[in-house]
């Protein structure tokens, strides 16, 4: 696969309409490292909160002195305590995410990573902190972790069939992002959702698909291979199972808002022959909201 | 060749082939469509799905059906299937092939000579001797040679231009002894056929050839009621036939070329068609010859002669300007007598002889101004005829009474003379016969033919050379004399019957026909036709081309007028005598066409409908056409047509058929257009509408629509004039017709019209239209184009066909139309106002206000005081746009909507106000 340099700048570019990314956290918790999330009290940060009376201990140098040649008083120039939060994105890599439907459409992985940099990109210049699941990229702020994870993203493809969400490495009580096409088992899902759960991490699941997969449109008489071909199926009017195939897909969607809506999490489904804006949007907003 | 129903094969063996289906059918039967392996991630959720049915392994019945069928048309097709098959018995003994060969033959005489190319082949081959006979020559017995003889000889044959003359002798001619006949007969029933087919009939089998084309023909044209009278017609009558007759002769520049085109039309079931072509008389003289285009046969050519051509006569009336009766008139019999025989020319002198006339009557004109005299002069160097009629005024005046007039044949006597009047003794004289070296010489002379009153000629030397017509006196009635190559004729009598009744006889009529005033209007009679040798001067082949006439002999014209038709010894063509020309064609004027009737025991070939036809291309096409839509069809059971195309085999597989079976009828295409077009009229005419031109700012279009509608409801508040809602026009599109008045705001960038849109914008001024091109600038283009407004107004105006344009004078009809003005502010006050300039003789009638101006209205009304925008209303009525300040604002604004009203009031008014100049007038008329 070749995920090529471009990667990041189509990201970026992605990325620079949408507004800086304030995630709230929803805890003060162990987590808590001085960002940008205004914590509505003084603290350590860079935006203004208020003067106050200068106490004794107060060193000199914290003493705003243009405010204090105002008054007779002495005031301290206090700011806002801010937080960053830990966002960890676990984009599947697996070799059915490399189907595409048609030339003219991009692979799902293309569009997986394209995505989850972006909303790195956001994440980052909100001054989260964002890493990839796995040991390769933890997550860090800065726009340095920007290309560590491009290079992750652009890495090799899994050798397995279809994925599973890799736990590794995401922080507790942070956030999670799994984008995949979770045409898998689910069990793997299941069980990264229920180690989520247990670990104060909330998020939210994108699943991509091909207009293909939500369509099939084949007929005739067709031998179906996974994309590894470890699995095959074959029939003899393809269009016969049209509608069997279509209920079993809307179940799996089914089964995956479930799955989200009892741990807290988000679901979408995303097609490739969609725009990638309006994914990415609602990514953002599944950030935003107190989950 | 094998033959079942009307079908043979060629190689009917490759039949066998078909017994080989049933084994496809088993071996296609057991073969399933291959599958398609597609990579799919969907298929975890497909594992554990099974089929519904399983009967798809095997090829459906249908396609088997189809590809059978498509391998079937093959075989059929390679065994060379035909339809209508020929199947012929060779004849026995020797063969003789008879030709009509005449002009009936010559359209498809290559296909004659093809026939009889084939049949001398066969004979030769079956080793029967041959005799070939064309039946247009003279009769001889025909003689059997061996068939290769024949086959060479036979390259050379050509029809003859004439029908088959002899056919009796030809019966006589025969040889004794069997021998088979083939007729390649024309198609016509000539004299004495039945004869000859009974003499070949005793002598043994005859088959007959006849084309079954329609055989075509043309009369010769005759002319009526100032056109060329042309009939064609057909050999066997059906459906309508349409064909076309060309006129053809020399150009201007003496080269030969169709001078005129004339469509004929049979009706179903007719067997003549007729038709007029009127032509101008300078053309209709040079036609030489009538064709249908396309036919190659001399029947088809009708060779023009004199009969045809009409000269041309000018008739001056010295008592021009008389009141007086018809009858009495000077020329009214000389118009009666010439009129159906000749195109008359009228006018003065000098105009009719520039139209270069054959004769010049001048009747009882005394003397000519030396400026018609030497023009006449001229003119009878060139070989014009003056023919002059004597009456009171030549009688009165003293035109050639001392000496030799140029323009008269003699000397003439002082008065004339009156005899068997009231005052004078002797009887009305009477004519004497003509004397032999007459022009008259032959005609009758009429008894009641009396003469009272004549001039008399000067006695001299020549006087009895040159009279031509006496009196029975001896006195000169007509006399003659040459001038140059012309010649001036003098009737000593008036050409009305007032001193004469020789214009009441038909003998007036042949003395004006003998000295060439007038032509023959039809054909010659034997009377005129013998004595005289007619020398052809072109003669015509059979398939119509016009050859010159070299070293043929001349024709007696006893011969000639014993003639029926043409023959041997008189080709069709063109024939001179002494000074005309006849013309002999194929077809006269009463020849009809019969077509010759086969008795049932001769085989007609060739007449039959059935035509041999090879099927071959048909059945393989057929089965190339199947196997595409087997093609089709396969991938569409193997679901490798994409679901875009799911409906599209259907549409394909017609298609298909309808291109194998039959050209596609071709559609009526409604146009969607149409439609809003006539809404679009329905809308602009069902009321008075103003309208603006779309600029494509949509800025100033939206002010422009505001400013129509604010002087709209002006116009519907103060005057009669009502009009509906304005309309927007896009002048590339729209029809301009329906609106009086055409608000045009320009603006800088705005696209320049179309050709068409600029044809359509010159229509629409021409025909009464009015624009007002507005700049909004403030800044006239009188500065030369400074705006870039006005540059652009330049360059739009540039191809419009507008007059010349003046600043509006302060008497133009624009000023009071309703109100009275000077001004005509828009937004801006200083602008000014362009229109049609006045004409430059306009003058100031004593005690009018304004000039006595052009009618009309002007097409385009130019300036720069962006009216729309004070005009401008919004839906609720209230002006859009500030105008000046204040008071005085509100007044410029009201000025410039009485403008607007004035404007329209010109548009729809027209001069009407212009035409109060003459009120002064009118009043003192009717004050009378």
């Amino acid at each position: 696969m070749s995920l090529s340099p471009t990667l990041r700048a189509r990201a970026e570019g992605l990325g620079q309409s949408l507004p800086p990314l304030l995630a709230q956290a929803e805890h003060l918790a162990a987590t808590v490292i001085l960002g940008e999330h205004g914590r509505r009290r003084a603290g350590m940060g860079d935006e203004f909160w208020q003067y106050r009376p200068a106490h004794a201990g107060d060193s000199a140098r914290m003493i705003d002195w243009r405010r204090s040649g105002r008054s007779d008083a002495h005031f301290v120039r206090e700011r806002e305590w801010q937080a960053a939060q830990s966002v960890t994105i676990w984009c599947d890599g697996a070799r059915s995410m490399s189907f595409t439907g048609d030339r003219a459409r991009p692979a799902k992985r293309d569009r997986a990573a394209l995505l989850s940099l972006a909303l790195a990109v956001l994440l980052i210049r909100g001054g989260e902190r964002v890493g990839l699941a796995g040991e390769d990229a933890p997550p860090r702020s800065g726009r340095a972790q920007l290309d560590r994870l491009t290079l992750a993203l652009a890495g090799a493809e899994a050798e397995a069939d279809y994925g599973a969400p890799d736990m590794t490495g995401i922080v507790a009580h942070g956030r999670a992002v799994f984008v995949s096409d979770f045409l898998g088992d689910l069990q793997g899902v299941e069980a990264a959702l229920a180690r989520a759960a247990d670990r104060g991490v909330r998020g939210a699941l994108l699943q991509i698909l091909d207009p293909a997969e939500e369509e099939f449109p084949f007929d005739g008489r067709t031998i179906f291979e996974s994309m590894g071909g470890t699995l095959t199926h074959e029939t003899l009017r393809a269009g016969e199972l049209r509608t069997r195939y279509l209920s079993r897909l809307a179940d799996r969607k089914a089964r995956l808002a479930d799955l989200a809506r009892a741990s807290g999490w988000h679901f979408h489904c995303h097609h490739t022959g969609e725009s990638a804006q309006s994914a990415l949007l609602w990514l953002f907003r599944a950030m935003e909201a107190g989950g | 060749m094998w033959v079942i129903g009307p079908i043979g094969f060629a190689t009917p063996w490759l039949l066998l082939g078909l017994i080989l289906l049933p084994v496809l059918w088993l071996i296609l039967r057991a073969v399933p469509p291959a599958p398609i392996r597609r990579r799919f991630p969907g298929v975890a959720l497909l594992l554990g799905l099974t089929d519904d049915e399983t009967e798809t392994d095997k090829t459906p019945w249908w396609l088997l059906l189809l590809r059978a069928l498509a391998v079937g048309a093959a075989i059929v097709g390679f065994a060379g299937p035909v339809l209508n098959p020929d199947v012929r018995e060779p004849g026995q003994g020797p063969l003789l092939v008879l030709f009509d060969g005449g002009w009936a033959d010559a359209r498809d005489w290559p296909r004659r000579i093809d026939r009889a190319e084939a049949l001398i082949a066969e004979a030769g081959r079956a080793g029967r001797s041959v005799a070939v006979v064309r039946l247009t020559d003279q009769p001889e017995t025909p003689v059997f040679q061996a068939a290769n003889a024949w086959a060479q000889r036979l390259v050379g044959f050509s029809p003859r231009p004439y029908a088959p003359v002899d056919l009796a002798g030809w019966a006589t001619a025969l040889p004794e002894g069997g021998f088979e006949t083939f007729w390649l007969s024309d198609g016509l029933d000539h004299p004495d056929r039945a004869a000859l087919l009974a003499a070949l009939e005793q002598r043994g089998p005859v088959r007959a050839f006849e084309s079954p084309r329609s055989l075509l023909a043309l009369r010769p044209a005759g002319f009526e009621d100032g056109a060329v009278q042309l009939s064609a017609i057909r050999l066997a009558s059906g459906a309508e036939q349409q064909v076309e007759v060309s006129a053809r002769g020399l150009d201007p520049a003496g080269v030969e070329r169709e001078l005129a085109r004339l469509p004929l039309t049979f009706a179903p079931d007719a067997t003549e068609a007729t038709g007029a072509l009127s032509l101008p008389p300078e053309l209709r003289n040079r036609i030489t010859r009538f064709e249908i285009a396309g036919v190659r046969s001399a029947g088809a050519v009708s060779l023009t002669d004199d009969s045809l051509k009409r000269r041309k006569i000018a008739i001056i009336d010295g008592q021009a300007g008389r009141e007086g009766l018809l009858l009495l008139s000077a020329t009214h019999y000389l118009e009666q007598a010439l009129a159906p025989v000749a195109d008359l020319l009228e006018g003065s002198l000098q105009d009719v002889l520039l139209a270069s006339p054959d004769v010049v009557i001048l009747a009882d004109v005394a003397r000519l101004a030396p400026q018609e005299q030497d023009a006449m002069l001229d003119w009878l160097d060139r070989g014009g005829l003056l023919l002059r009629f004597a009456g009171p005024r030549l009688a009165a005046s003293d035109v050639a009474r001392t000496e030799d007039d140029p323009l008269m044949p003699v000397r003439l006597r002082e008065g004339g003379r009156t005899v068997g009047g009231a005052m004078s003794w002797g009887e009305p004289k009477a004519l004497a016969p003509f004397p032999a070296d007459s022009p008259f010489n032959g005609l009758a002379v009429p008894e009641e033919v009396a003469v009272t009153a004549q001039v008399l000629a000067q006695p001299g030397p020549e006087l009895a050379q040159r009279s031509i017509a006496t009196l029975a006196d001896g006195t000169p009635l007509v006399t003659r004399r040459e001038v140059g190559q012309g010649q001036v004729v003098l009737f000593h009598v008036t050409a009305n019957a007032e001193w004469s009744s020789l214009p009441l006889s038909g003998l007036f009529v042949q003395m004006l026909e003998r000295l060439a005033v007038s032509t023959r209007p039809s054909a010659l009679d034997a009377a005129s036709l013998e004595g005289r040798i007619w020398v052809p001067q072109a003669v015509l082949d059979a398939f119509g081309q016009v050859e010159e006439a070299e070293g043929l002999p001349g024709v007696d014209g006893a011969d000639l007028a014993r003639a029926t038709g043409p023959g041997p010894a008189l080709l069709p063509g063109l024939y001179a005598g002494d000074d005309r020309r006849l013309a002999i064609n194929v077809i006269g004027a009463e020849t009809e066409l019969s077509p010759m009737d086969w008795p049932a025991t001769v085989p007609v070939e060739g007449m039959e409908t059935r035509v041999e036809q090879v099927l071959t291309g048909l059945f393989l096409a057929a089965a190339l056409g199947l196997l595409l839509i087997d093609i089709l069809a396969a991938l569409w059971l193997s679901g490798r047509l994409s679901r875009g195309l799911r409906n599209a085999p259907a549409a394909v597989l017609a298609l298909a058929i309808a291109v194998q079976m039959a050209p596609v009828p071709a559609l009526a295409q409604s146009d969607p257009s149409a439609q809003t077009n006539d809404a679009f009229a329905i809308e602009a005419t069902t009321e008075v509408r103003l309208a603006h031109v779309l600029t494509g700012d949509s800025r100033v279009d939206d002010i422009a629509a505001a400013g129509m509608r604010g002087l709209g409801l002006r116009l519907f508040e103060r005057t009669t004039i009502e009009p509906g809602d304005a309309m927007a026009v896009n002048i590339e599109t729209d029809e301009l017709a329906f609106f009086p008045f055409l608000y045009w705001p320009v603006t800088a960038d705005q696209p320049l019209p179309s050709a068409a849109a600029y044809a359509k914008l010159n229509k629409y001024l021409r025909t009464g239209g009015m624009i007002l091109f507005d700049t909004r600038d403030a800044d006239l283009v009188r500065g030369g184009g400074t705006t870039p407004e006005g540059r652009r107004l330049q360059l739009i105006a540039a191809p419009l066909d507008i007059p010349p344009l003046e600043p509006i004078p302060a008497d133009h009809v624009l000023t009071r139309t309703f109100y009275l003005l000077q001004d005509f502010p828009g937004r801006h006050a200083n602008g000014g106002l362009w229109v049609e300039a006045a004409p430059p003789d306009a003058e100031q009638a004593e005690g009018m206000p304004f000039r006595n101006l052009n009618d009309g209205v002007t097409p385009v009304v130019i300036g720069g005081n962006d009216w729309a925008s004070s005009w401008a209303v919004d839906a609720r009525g209230v002006p859009m746009f500030p105008v000046g300040r204040g008071y005085a604002g509100e007044r410029q604004r009201e000025i410039a909507y009485r403008f607007g009203i004035n404007l329209i009031m010109h548009v729809l008014t027209g001069n009407y106000k212009s035409d109060q100049v003459h009120v002064p007038a009118l009043l003192e008329r009717l004050g009378q």
